[in-house]
């Protein structure tokens, strides 16, 4: 799979459960589990150096201040037993080198920028004294302290309430646009995608199997499958009995059909998917996607 | 028509903050012989090691020989039991505490580093674990005794050399759970190194458990000490050790009891004092500790 990411552009990473899109968000930062998985080739570079070439001790370095992550749960996010002006230090002593008054005093402008009210306050608490939004809040004030060039934030709304949700969106879009860092959001809610990325990457399987702009994406999706997320989204006043869903299950990903991931779930299946798996194609200009019905004639 | 009983609102929460509050019994009594160990030069009546043959298995002093120079009556060389009990609280707080600030050290540090780093380095510091636990100590401090000689040194290494493995065990557990909390992953993606993980993110979490490994483990200790000298291996004479003093009134225990009654008493005290305190901190910072 290969995706580009310009500055303060942001990706949306979406697929079902399994498809992979954590694990590309880890291989990213190298810190994908051992002995689960491994990385076995590609290249992953960030302002034209190759991340992957680079020693442990020089990636440590990396992690954080350029490359930051938002993760999904935010009850476990925080070490329960440091304050939260404890934790906030800790990596701005790491990248700044601040220390006493004036970590103290950045981490509290810090937590400001992520608008919690009376942040100097809030250094004192305790991560279980703050709620989950609260806590999500936080988690983006230390991941910002960098300043990252690069922020992935896997699934950072999917615990959180739908009106906290759309706040802690927002929020994310206004530091992207103060900072200017890229974003990779993982997701599995179209809408959110939709509201907030400039493109998305449609994964299935562990591979890239659409890619385009979202507005393009959305009206006219070209993998069997992306038509298949798009229709199962659930429509208010759509007189249904049930909810649309894709038949089948994923495919186990360590005995991947020989051809393409998706045929034995795939509606327009032809005899070729079987076979062998589809190239990535262009369906349009910057809208690419992996399917036989897209490939050219040959 | 059935009844339906509803639990009276009252009454566990009682219950619960009655096992909340302080233990004042085993703290006062760890308090007591602490105080007795450290200031042992200054409150005990004779010289523990003071042999005077003409007065031996004399009675504590409410029997009918007994005399007030010798509180708690004296052994078979004529010394002091009271001084000696008060020097042997020396010996067996001391090895109690510094064996298992050693084995907790070096066991805590092990469980740390298998379970941060899992996979190979984790299966081969358990393997070694089960191999440590699965060996007696009395039977390795035997041999020490036997092959480089009796000492309070050994005595501590003996045990130390055992007791680490429960210590590494209960923590890599711990520390695999945690792993699993998104707050180690956010540290490392933050940057942090191995060090920084294991010192400032894991072992803090561990603390509690640590807290109550420690104190459960203290009266152990000193039983396996007290086991010890009794045999002989421990602390060699004349050195005052409760285990040695019971052994020493093995054989006149029928005509003079209170050579080996008072320091299995004082042992009595110590280990029930420390097991309770353990017991009530494991209820109160770690509840899922049940099982220790």
């Amino acid at each position: 799979m290969s995706f580009a990411l310009g500055e303060a552009e942001t990706l949306g990473l979406v697929g079902e459960s399994g498809s992979g899109k954590s694990m590309t968000c880890l291989s990213v930062v190298r810190l994908v589990p051992r002995p689960a998985a491994r990385i076995v080739g590609g290249v992953v570079r960030l302002d034209g150096e190759d991340l992957l070439t680079k020693s442990e001790r020089e990636m440590q370095r990396i992690r954080g201040r350029k490359v930051a992550m938002i993760l999904q749960d935010p009850m476990s996010s925080l070490n329960p037993v440091f304050s939260i002006g404890m934790q906030m230090r800790e990596p701005l002593t790491m990248y700044h080198g601040l220390r006493g008054a004036a970590a103290v005093s950045r981490a509290a402008e810090l937590l400001g920028s992520v608008r919690i009210p009376s942040p100097a306050t809030r250094l004192r608490a305790f991560p279980h004294q703050l709620s989950g939004g609260m806590r999500q809040r936080v988690v983006g004030a230390m991941a910002i302290a960098g300043p990252p060039r690069l922020l992935i934030a896997d699934e950072p709304t999917t615990s959180l309430d739908l009106t906290i949700q759309a706040q802690y969106l927002g929020l994310l879009k206004d530091l992207q646009a103060q900072h200017r860092f890229a974003m990779i959001f993982v997701t599995h809610n179209l809408g959110i995608v939709a509201r907030t990325c400039d493109r998305v990457a449609v994964m299935y399987a562990g591979r890239i199997v659409e890619l385009g702009p979202v507005r393009r994406l959305f009206t006219t999706p070209a993998h069997p499958y992306t038509r298949a997320l798009l229709a199962s989204i659930p429509r208010f006043g759509a007189r249904r009995e049930t909810l649309t869903a894709i038949a089948g299950q994923p495919p186990d990903l360590a005995r991947l059909p020989a051809g393409c991931a998706f045929a034995p779930r795939c509606p327009d299946v032809m005899d070729r998917c079987r076979a062998e798996a589809p190239p990535e194609t262009m369906a349009a200009a910057g809208h690419s996607t992996r399917c036989w019905l897209h490939a050219p004639a040959a | 028509m059935s009844v339906i009983a509803v639990p009276e609102i009252g009454a566990p929460v009682e219950a619960r903050a009655q096992s909340r509050r302080l233990p004042v019994i085993s703290l006062g009594i760890i308090a007591t012989f602490v105080l007795v160990a450290i200031l042992a030069p200054l409150i005990s009546p004779a010289d523990p090691y003071e042999q005077a043959l003409r007065l031996r298995h004399r009675p504590p002093v409410w029997e009918e020989r007994g005399s007030w120079s010798y509180p708690l009556g004296t052994d078979r060389l004529g010394r002091d039991l009271l001084s000696r009990i008060i020097h042997g609280a020396r010996v067996s707080l001391a090895a109690g505490v510094l064996t298992v600030l050693v084995a907790s050290a070096f066991g805590a540090a092990v469980g740390l580093v298998a379970g941060y780093y899992g996979g190979r380095v984790d299966a081969t510091l358990m393997r070694v674990t089960d191999a440590t636990l699965s060996f007696p100590v009395i039977l390795l401090a035997l041999i020490l005794a036997v092959t480089v000689g009796p000492s309070f040194g050994n005595v501590v290494i003996a045990i130390a050399v055992i007791l680490w493995a429960r210590y590494a065990r209960v923590i890599r557990g711990q520390v695999l759970t945690l792993m699993q909390l998104d707050f180690i992953a956010q540290a490392r993606i933050a940057g942090a190194g191995a060090w920084r993980v294991i010192t400032r993110h894991l072992l803090p979490n561990t603390l509690n458990t640590l807290v109550v490994l420690v104190t459960l483990q203290i009266g152990y200790v000193i039983i396996v000490e007290a086991s010890l000298s009794f045999l002989g291996a421990g602390i060699p004479p004349p050195t005052p050790a409760w285990g040695g003093m019971i052994a020493e009134g093995r054989d006149v225990v029928t005509s003079a009891w209170w050579v080996s009654f008072f320091p299995g008493l004082a042992i009595l005290l110590v280990v029930l004092a420390f097991n309770l305190l353990g017991d009530w901190l494991r209820d109160t910072l770690d509840p899922r500790l049940r099982q220790l």
